[in-house]
């Protein structure tokens, strides 16, 4: 199991150096945020705030409140629809596959991978037309649309391994297909919809593509108004520092608390799973 | 246990979603009865967005039952705004009213897409037409149909220059190339960077370039180039490009990691002695940086523009199709009233469009340039979208981007020209 | 599973029973398929399809026009210096992100797979850029690698003073059609935030594949008197070949896509040297009004991921099948 030839003092080493790197920008970002404007020179990046000042925050937070709102009224309800589209799709792709159901699979797996700039402009387009463009309502349906494709691969990947007998007994036992996917299906799913949710959060919550061309000012997500913040003004960094870390803690506080289901997801994304 | 609580942390999730899904949809209607204004610009800048809250709380003063809302869109010099509006145009979706360059940026582009209401009337109803220079009003007109009321003026052709540096070298503000070229070898010999740029936003170094064009030929074939009738390849041009190159090898190193006011901030501390900028700098200098005009930084016109303007206007229109179009007239009007321009732009850091205005509200800057203004031969911008349309700034931009790294003035004037098929 | 079904024989005499339900169940697994499979076929292959119809359009104003202009816009965009460095840069970004990320990933895997203690603690130290935004590492890494900001602070005393990703330098470069030909030292910048934010990807990709190695291959290899470097190179590495392949793909994929990260943290940069497709694409179809030259490029963009994505999809789903 040990590498003979690297001695594990050696191995620490690394890692810690690797962490490091991987802290580094944390670490600026915090102390950034904690400093007042006129500490922010360039010879005193790297030190400490001499006084903890919070005003960063709390100007950050009132920029970004009504964006941090947005994104919470598009990432939640998203999330639960893909998640219930991909569970549909993925219950019927696994356990009553007929003759094609594979290369329609395939056909929408595909969709996760396009770059959606090739979608973009038909997108918005259709969304002026019904009367979605610049909503919150048409970022929804956009996620939910979008993210068909991966809700429906996590969860076929989850079904496939739930054994056909079970499925087969409780149709002895006279349930029907709606009946299986109640009983069967969905409890036996619980923590594949917490994969799911906890990725399709992630996501939409990251989405920067989608949220800034499809909606504006009072409309956008937190991100946009994050890459805003370096907007027209001079660039105060304590602020946009502050934003930033503002803008990643839900995601950051998901992936801490429910990190596991979050690896999950990530490979989960790889099609094989 | 555990399959319990994931259970309540997704009915707590939907529950959410009930939630606010019912406050979408109530977000989603506008207010009851009366259609808000929504004016929509793009300033957020710090003296900018002081400006349009004092005249917006100016209009709510005078119409209390009318609801008013600032839609600014923040980012990019105006880019993204554009682009946001755009986007509201073309899905018919207008704001009440929009900021828009006078010029090519507004009458080629809604104008041309017959998406502005006409306002003569509004012009004859105030009594405006001797009210603002001819040269402004011909600007916001197209067919002699009126589409806009300005609301502020800027210049673009204003060389900055930190006054502490300059005496302490014994140097004199350059007003022709040739002594920007002497002042600049002189800087570089100390060890100053001579002229500061942060062109991050490839604007800033289209900017630089229009005031050279303007220096080296003049107002009138200045304004010839976008007609056509000067080719952009025309030896003066290529004597702009070659005065542009050789002035790029003047500007600090790091400038395509900074913006404007990266730059700016350069002549501000001394590093840098010199930018050309437009005159919202001074906003800059003096709200920001804390700095006293004519003290820690001076200004002049840009090498031989003396008594020429690049004018840049911030403009406001009616566009088609709205319910409340006799509200946003009324808008207008506060807008183009001297009260309304005299409490507006002393903040913003631009002078009055009108040339009636209470000149003690000004600065000494803004008298100076108010008065110049008056005398002066405007020309249109480029860099802000006034002298051509959109499409051709768009590729001016992408071409003065190269041309800023590579210096290749054959390749550079080529560009250009085949740029020059936009200009139609 | 076909054997035991048949094999079962409760089964064939509920054959005839089921056949009734079968009708409704499947109307029912259809109207279940049926939404998502209709919106994927409008959302994506009916707007591709659009958006390669505009591609060939005459649409470069705020007015639409789709007057047929065959491939004048590719035509346009292959000659243009921007498209042309776009190109190259995502050539380079995308060789430079997948050849760390892969080094990056598997070296932390195997050094973590050596019974360390505070091995979660390190794990899920490198995992946790990837539930940031680009937009966030963007913002970051912009004032880090900033030119006379950050990280150049501490190599001043090495008195080395890199320009990151405002250098213009095209490393090895040569002309070819209108730009030079080479990799943009700007995007080893890019690079690096790009690394930073997805190795725990590939880590995790990694991790999994080791563990997925059972110990008795370790153990039959040691008997035979491999030195624990030979396991490693000649036992477990060809096994994790699949995940390379996977890891590649899906980087690949990213890269070839990129765009709110260069959008946040560079933009097109001095003489377009961190310029992507994505970013010109967003900038001349929703700054400049170019419709369809920004539908040309979207299509080059997605022929480009296709290249990869359409035989790996194929391989893969036949594979379980």
């Amino acid at each position: 199991m040990v590498l003979r030839s690297i001695s594990k003092p050696l191995i620490y080493v690394l890692l810690i150096a690797v962490s490091i790197f991987f802290l580094m920008p944390i670490y600026v970002l915090i102390i950034t945020s904690l400093k007042p404007l006129e500490e922010i020179t360039l010879s005193n990046m790297w030190k400490l705030p001499s006084v903890l000042d919070m005003s960063s925050y709390s100007e950050a937070f009132s920029k970004l409140a009504p964006n941090l709102m947005n994104s919470f009224y598009l990432v939640i309800p998203a999330t639960i629809l893909s998640a219930m589209l991909g569970a549909m799709s993925g219950y019927v792709l696994s356990k009553w596959k007929f003759k094609g159901s594979e290369i329609l699979f395939t056909l929408m797996l595909f969709g996760m991978f396009i770059p959606y700039q090739s979608i973009l402009i038909p997108l918005i387009q259709f969304l002026r037309e019904v009367g979605l463009y610049n909503t919150i309502l048409g970022l929804i349906l956009v996620h939910v649309v979008y993210g068909i494709p991966i809700a429906t691969l996590m969860f076929r990947n989850f079904y496939v391994n739930i054994p056909d007998e079970m499925i087969e007994s409780a149709q002895i036992d006279g349930a029907n297909f709606l009946g299986v996917f109640r009983h069967i299906m969905i409890p036996l799913s619980i923590s594949g919809f917490v994969v799911v949710a906890i990725w399709q959060f992630t996501n939409i919550w990251n989405e920067f593509l989608f949220a800034v061309t499809i909606t504006t000012s009072d409309q956008q997500p937190v991100m946009v108004a994050l890459q805003n913040l370096s907007g027209s003004q001079i660039v105060q960094w304590n602020v946009q520092m502050a934003g930033a870390l503002l803008a990643a803690l839900p995601t950051l506080i998901v992936y801490i608390l429910l990190g596991k289901y979050f690896v999950k997801g990530l490979l989960a994304g790889s099609v094989k799973g | 246990m555990k399959k319990k609580l994931i259970l309540t942390f997704l009915v707590v999730f939907s529950l959410i979603l009930s939630a606010c899904s019912s406050d979408t949809s109530s977000t989603g209607e506008k207010g009851d009865g009366k259609e808000k204004l929504d004016i929509f610009s793009w300033w957020t800048g710090a003296g900018e967005e002081d400006g349009l809250k004092a005249l917006i709380a100016l209009f709510e003063e005078k119409y209390p039952d009318i609801p008013i809302e600032n839609a600014a869109v923040a980012g990019g010099a105006g880019t993204n705004a554009k682009a946001v509006l755009t986007s509201r145009m073309q899905g018919n979706d207008p704001p009440a009213t929009f900021q828009v360059h006078g010029g090519s940026e507004l009458n080629d582009s809604w104008v041309a897409a017959d998406k502005m209401e006409n306002l003569n009337d509004l012009y004859k109803e105030e009594d405006w037409n001797d009210k603002f220079p001819k040269e402004l009003i011909d600007l916001v007109s197209k067919d002699g149909k009126i589409y806009s009321v300005p609301v502020n003026i800027h210049r673009s052709n204003v060389l900055w220059y930190n006054k502490k540096v300059f005496d302490e070298n014994g140097l004199k503000a350059p007003t022709t190339f040739s002594e920007f070229f002497e002042v600049a070898d002189a800087l570089k010999a100390k060890g100053i960077t001579p002229l500061a740029l942060g062109d991050k936003e490839p604007w800033t170094a289209t900017h630089l370039f229009e005031t050279i064009l303007l220096g080296v030929l003049g107002p009138v074939d200045y304004g010839k180039v976008w007609t056509g009738d000067i080719a952009l390849d025309d030896a003066k041009v290529v004597e702009a490009a070659e005065t542009f190159k050789k002035m790029l090898t003047y500007v600090n190193e790091d400038h395509s990691s900074r913006n404007w006011q990266d730059a700016s901030q350069l002549v501000g501390n001394g590093e840098a002695a010199m930018n050309v900028m437009g005159d919202w700098a001074k906003g800059y200098f003096v709200n920001d940086l804390k700095l006293a005009v004519n003290e820690d930084f001076g200004y002049i016109a840009t090498p031989e523009t003396d008594g020429d303007f690049i004018v840049i206007t911030d403009t406001f229109g009616l566009p088609k199709g709205l319910k409340n179009a006799d509200d946003v007239k009324k808008f207008l009007g506060v807008l183009g009233s001297v009260e309304g321009q005299d409490v507006f732009n002393p903040l913003k850091g631009s002078i009055p469009a009108r040339i009636d205005s209470d000149l003690s509200k000004y600065d000494q800057y803004g008298k100076d340039t108010i008065e110049e203004f008056k005398t002066a031969n405007l020309a249109p911008s480029l860099a802000h979208g006034s002298a051509a349309p959109e499409g051709f700034v768009t590729k001016v931009n992408q071409a003065v981007n190269i041309f800023v790294t590579q210096g290749d003035v054959d390749q550079f004037i080529g560009s250009l020209k085949s740029a020059g098929s936009e200009l139609k | 599973m076909e054997l035991v079904k048949q094999n079962n024989p409760q089964k064939v005499v509920r054959a005839t029973k089921r056949k009734k339900k079968l009708s409704t169940d499947h109307m029912m697994a259809l109207a279940f398929l049926l939404p998502s499979f209709i919106l994927i076929v409008i959302f994506v292959y009916g707007f591709i399809g659009w958006t390669g119809y505009v591609s060939l359009s005459n649409w470069n104003s705020l007015v639409p026009d789709f007057s047929f202009v065959g491939l004048k816009n590719y035509l346009y965009l292959f000659g243009d210096f921007r498209f042309q460095a776009d190109l190259r840069n995502t050539l380079f970004f995308t060789i430079l992100f997948i050849g760390l990320v892969i080094i990056f990933g598997l070296t932390l895997a195997i050094l973590l797979d050596q019974k360390i203690k505070g091995e979660s603690v390190f794990r899920n130290l490198f995992f946790f850029p990837m539930a940031l935004s680009f937009v966030v590492t963007g913002v970051v890494w912009q004032w880090l690698l900033n030119p006379s900001t950050g990280v150049n602070l501490f190599l001043k005393t090495f008195g080395i003073q890199p320009k990151w990703y405002t250098d213009t330098t095209i490393l090895a470069g040569f002309k070819w059609g209108q730009i030079e030909f080479g990799l943009p030292v700007a995007m080893i910048a890019v690079g690096i935030a790009a690394v930073w934010q997805m190795t725990g990807f590939s880590l995790a990709m990694y991790i999994a594949g080791l563990r997925g190695i059972p110990d008795e291959t370790r153990e039959a290899a040691r008997m035979d008197g491999a030195t624990e470097l030979q396991i490693y190179w000649k036992v477990i590495l060809p096994q994790l070949r699949p995940i390379t392949v996977s890891v590649i793909i899906i980087m690949a994929h990213i890269s070839l896509k990129i765009f709110d990260l260069i959008y946040s943290m560079t933009g097109p940069g001095a003489n377009f040297v961190t310029d992507v497709p994505g970013v010109y694409m967003f900038e001349t179809t929703f700054r400049g009004n170019y419709y369809a030259n920004g539908a040309a490029i979207a299509i080059i963009m997605l022929l480009s991921v296709a290249i990869f994505m359409v035989p790996y999809l194929i391989r893969s789903r036949k594979g379980e099948a």
